[in-house]
């Protein structure tokens, strides 16, 4: 078990499971109500994990295996035995914000509540409403949590939150500091509450704890993460090569309304984070979120700006494959990636400049080689993409020279990846795209 | 049997009936495709590199219609016995989701304007005396100008390259001058040349004709469609006919229209539904819906419908009308009846050029839609008072890929040794240094050439299998034989060291076994007669309003173009008068 699919358990599994009642709501509100909760949920991106094909919306059942055993997302349906009919508003608050069930035990810290904790007391009622009102009640118990006594027991949950945890009036605290303007508000507030993209774009401490909830608290926040189903979710601040430095606006916003734009495609996770989540998001929320984004200073300002190296391409261009994976690359990756690395986007994403595959740790770009990715179409592009896997026909040193040659060409010049590294992330590669179930039918 | 209700049914999910089916549920209307093949998708039958083995693919049928299933039998005269197509050869129809449209080649013109009116153009031009007896020469009943707007639309949605000649009167291009005015330019510029294309583009001016860039829905670069959807451009690797695009970058009804109809709520696609009949009313005005067979439950399921789109291939259309009685069968002897008449074909030679071994043309490389055409003698563009026949051909280097199998099976060509060194020095030379040019050209209609339900096979599922009875005739023979005659001076012109002219030999036979186009056509052909074409303008059957049969088989004529722009321009032609006039008025939209 690696430290990166525990961490991704962490975020994915929720675990409420208790009952309540629903009262005191004005018809007359209800559909406008429910509508902005269902947007709220969008935001805060509930179905990633709480709704599985053919169980039902927001009926939960995502298995995340642990070392301990596995845990599951609960069903968050408005069912009165099976999900959170019986939650008042109050204890579905504490839920959300607090990590609290309703019988006072704690929730795995893989519901991001240190995150939701700053969602405004009008979200919290809206998404209330829309899960009280808008959900289709689904009489389906999740599946049992199957870690056994004594681990099963959740008190050092309830330690770690009383650590990790901010209360909910410190974060509201925070959310309500002084930022430049109104868009980079509704942006923070996107970014570091609903949107929760810290879970996966910051980095952990050793109780898996974030190290950092909000740009408030210095420039860790959105710094990057650890790998996450061996994907590594780069640096979302203008960091240099890894980060979103050389971005604009529009780039972002493209980015999270359709998975992809000039310069880059979305992969791994963040394909469900934009699927169920951000896609849903209106233009003015994206462009906050993307205005914030942009006013993250780097991390790491001592990396040097990326620019474009023509001498890679120029020696493909000539015929000269001398160079280590170069042979590998023209056979396997130029035809759609191009010998100038620049690619087709947003058809077949630019390898030059790309942040995903500069970053120290090349899981990602690896992974991809290893099992390829599939880009699931979106509302506003209906389009899916699917890179197939080369896990089977490239050996992990040929895996390691074209890695290393995409790594060094084109200006990336990012570190060389050795067969023994290919070797151990062999062993951590997600299964090829076309045995994960989901195979998007254009 | 359980029957349930949706606003039209649209069978077969090629590019017809997802045309159909996108523009219907743009309606509002609620919509089901049937598909009798399995779904096709590019992250799996493009899954590189498996997608280009050839073996799996285009030498064992990977996308075609599975004959075991259901076929054709052919003949070539009314007095022989027709005999069960069993082993694709001469044309390849398509199975499963995107049909002949995803594993077709990506050549997508418009129409030549006259040959939609060909019997008037003649007649005008020559008199009716020059039509030959036996030949059922008709007229589309619609006009260029009218079919303009979907044209562009249908190139729009395809992601087509080319270059224009002209727009709105203006000259604004190098394109085909031959090709009819434009109101918009192509959404993408022309696919680079090979090597032999461009070199046919010299030697043709340098004779006189007018090369141009082939129209290709081969996209010469990335791409977004008015639907949304997006394409890779083309990488000149040569897998298009017969397979699927693992660029995203040849049109197909898969990447171009499906993931933006898939995402509507109203559309439902049902694949393995085998469609058994259209059901009609009992007195055979008004059809109820369709039944199929569904093939992984092998039962038969009824489905209501107030609308029916014919969207299969081109002689399923007719054999689903045949099987369903809809119209009248065609009846070779009085020369009545609709249903199966003017069924047609295409007429293709291909002639090859040696040249000399400094200069590679590699034939490995290429795209299915790709290189260089002349239309000096397609169509009516040019005199054939003297020369005593009706029809034409475009003639080009379209070097669409040759794959390694097919390069070995189709041998090293001219007087080559069939075996040993001298073999392999002339395959080498052949693969490296030779260029083919086609004669693509048109196959006219004749009185004893039809499509009916066969009296002695059937398919698995006990329906008669569709009766093919084809032969060519004298009058598209010495066509043929013009055309390629005038490719001989291209080819002195070209520098070529030795060359073999290929062209259809005087009282030749039909021949099943050799490949020659997959463009069959007619059968439930268009006009404004309903004793001689079985649905009107709007492809709207004469006989049973609520049915439309779209696609080629809509042809009176086999035109010298490939078919599938004429096809896809009808379809959104057929579903705009569908929106705008049979939705709100059900009914004949012609009176008769």
């Amino acid at each position: 078990m690696t430290y990166g699919s525990f961490t991704r358990a962490a975020f994915f599994g929720a675990a409420i499971l208790l009952t309540g009642s629903v009262s005191d709501l004005h018809a007359e509100d209800m559909s406008a109500l429910v509508k902005q909760g269902k947007y709220v949920a969008e935001a805060s991106d509930c179905s990633a994990c709480h709704t599985v094909r053919g169980r039902g919306e927001f009926a939960g059942g995502m298995e995340f295996k642990l070392p301990i055993g596995s845990i599951y997302s609960s069903n968050i349906t408005p069912d009165a035995t099976h999900g959170i009919g019986a939650y008042s508003e109050a204890e579905f608050s504490r839920a959300v914000r607090e990590g609290v069930r309703r019988d006072g035990a704690s929730l795995y810290p893989a519901m991001p509540f240190p995150s939701y904790a700053r969602m405004s007391d009008a979200d919290i009622h809206a998404l209330y409403v829309y899960f009280m009102k808008g959900v289709q009640p689904v009489a389906q118990a999740a599946p049992a949590n199957g870690i056994p006594w004594p681990l099963s027991i959740r008190l050092p949950m309830t330690i770690w939150r009383a650590v990790f945890s901010p209360s909910v009036s410190a974060a509201q605290k925070d959310v309500n500091r002084s930022l430049p303007n109104d868009g980079i508000a509704r942006g923070a507030y996107l970014v570091e509450g609903p949107g929760h993209c810290g879970a996966c774009h910051s980095p952990r401490g050793l109780a898996l704890e974030e190290k950092s909830l909000s740009n408030s608290s210095g420039t860790l926040f959105l710094s990057g993460g650890a790998a996450i189903d061996g994907f590594v979710p780069t640096s979302l601040r203008q960091d240099q090569r890894s980060g979103l430095a050389g971005w604009s606006e529009d780039d972002i916003v493209q980015f999270l309304a359709t998975g992809r734009n000039r310069r880059g495609e979305a992969f791994g996770g963040m394909t469900d984070a934009i699927f169920h989540g951000t896609q849903h998001l209106t233009d003015a929320d994206l462009h906050a979120m993307a205005q914030y984004l942009l006013s993250l200073q780097p991390h790491n300002p001592a990396l040097s700006a990326w620019a474009y190296d023509p001498a890679a391409a120029s020696a493909l261009q000539a015929g000269d494959v001398s160079a280590q994976g170069a042979k590998v690359y023209v056979d396997h990756c130029a035809a759609c990636h191009r010998s100038d690395g620049r690619g087709y986007a947003p058809a077949f994403p630019p390898l030059a400049g790309n942040p995903v595959l500069m970053s120290d740790d090349p899981a990602s770009l690896v992974h991809v080689v290893q099992s390829g990715a599939i880009l699931p179409g979106m509302t506003k592009a209906p389009t899916a993409f699917a890179m197939p896997a080369y896990g089977n026909m490239l050996s992990s040193q040929q895996i390691a020279d074209v890695v290393t040659f995409i790594r060094k060409a084109w200006g990336n010049n990012a570190a060389p990846v050795s067969v023994a590294t290919v070797e151990a992330l062999k062993k951590t590669a997600p299964e090829p795209v076309l045995n994960q179930g989901v195979i998007p039918l254009n | 049997m359980c029957a349930k209700k949706v606003d039209a049914v649209v069978i077969g999910a090629g590019w017809a009936g997802s045309i159909l089916a996108k523009e219907l549920t743009e309606a509002g209307l609620s919509v089901v495709m049937l598909e009798r093949g399995d779904e096709r998708a590019t992250a799996v039958e493009g899954d590189y590199p498996s997608s280009i083995d050839e073996l799996r693919g285009a030498i064992r049928h990977r996308l075609f219609q599975n004959l075991s299933q259901s076929t054709v039998t052919i003949r070539n005269t009314l007095d022989q016995e027709a005999l069960p197509y069993r082993r694709l050869a001469a044309f390849l129809p398509g199975e499963g989701v995107g049909g002949a449209g995803l594993h077709w080649s990506g050549v997508h013109f418009r129409v030549a304007p006259d040959d939609l009116a060909l019997r008037t153009n003649v007649v005008a031009r020559y008199g009716k005396g020059f039509i030959p007896e036996g030949m059922n020469l008709q007229d589309y009943g619609v006009t260029y100008e009218e079919l303009e707007p979907f044209f562009d639309k249908a190139e729009k949605v395809f992601g087509t390259s080319g270059e224009p000649y002209t727009i709105n009167g203006k000259v604004v291009g190098k394109g085909n001058r031959f090709a009819p005015d434009r109101s918009d330019a192509f959404p993408l510029p022309a696919m680079g040349e090979v090597y032999s294309a461009s070199l046919f583009r010299t030697a043709a001016a340098s004779v006189g004709y007018h090369p141009y860039a082939l129209p290709a829905a081969n996209a010469s670069a990335q791409y977004t469609n008015p639907y949304g959807v997006q394409m890779g451009p083309c990488n000149f690797c040569g897998y298009c006919s017969g397979y699927d695009c693992y660029m995203y970058s040849k049109a197909s009804p898969n990447v171009n229209i499906l993931p933006a109809l898939r995402q509507d709520s109203k559309f439902t696609l049902i694949t393995k539904a085998h469609v058994l009949k259209v059901n009609l009313d009992a007195d055979k005005k008004k059809a109820t819906g369709v039944t199929y067979l569904d093939l992984r439950t092998k039962k038969q399921v009824e489905l209501d419908a107030d609308l029916v789109i014919i969207s299969a291939f081109q002689f399923h259309n007719v054999h689903l009308m045949l099987l369903s009685g809809i119209g009248q069968p065609y009846d070779p002897k009085q020369n009545t009846g609709t249903v199966g008449r003017n069924f047609v074909y295409q007429t293709i030679t291909t002639s090859r050029a040696w040249l000399s071994p400094k200069q590679y043309t590699n034939l490995f490389v290429g795209a299915g839609g790709a290189g260089v055409a002349i239309d000096d003698f397609n169509s009516m563009n040019f005199d054939h008072g003297p020369l005593g026949f009706v029809g034409g051909s475009p003639v080009w280097v379209n070097q669409a890929g040759v794959k390694p199998i097919a390069a070995a099976v189709g041998g090293p060509g001219g007087k080559a040794p069939t075996w040993g060194e001298g073999y392999k020095d002339a395959m080498m030379d052949t693969y490296r240094h030779s260029l083919t040019i086609d004669a693509h050209g048109s196959n006219m209609a004749y009185r004893d050439v039809y499509l009916d339900l066969d009296p002695t096979y059937t398919n698995a599922y006990g329906q008669a299998l569709l009766r093919m009875t084809f032969n060519w005739k004298d009058n598209d023979i010495r066509m043929n034989q013009y055309v390629v005659g005038k490719i001989e001076p291209v080819i002195k012109a070209m520098g070529a060291t030795r060359y073999s002219l290929g062209m259809l030999k005087d009282g030749e036979v039909f021949d099943t076994r050799r490949y020659q186009t997959t463009h069959l056509g007619g059968g439930a052909i268009m006009g404004s007669d309903p004793k001689t074409s079985c649905v009107n303008k709007y492809l709207q059957s004469w006989d049973v309003s609520n049915v439309f049969v779209i696609g080629a088989s809509a042809f009176p004529q086999g035109m010298g173009y490939n078919p599938t722009g004429m096809v896809a321009a009808l379809a959104y032609w057929a579903a705009y008068h569908i929106r705008t006039t049979y939705l709100k008025n059900p009914g004949p939209m012609v009176q008769a």
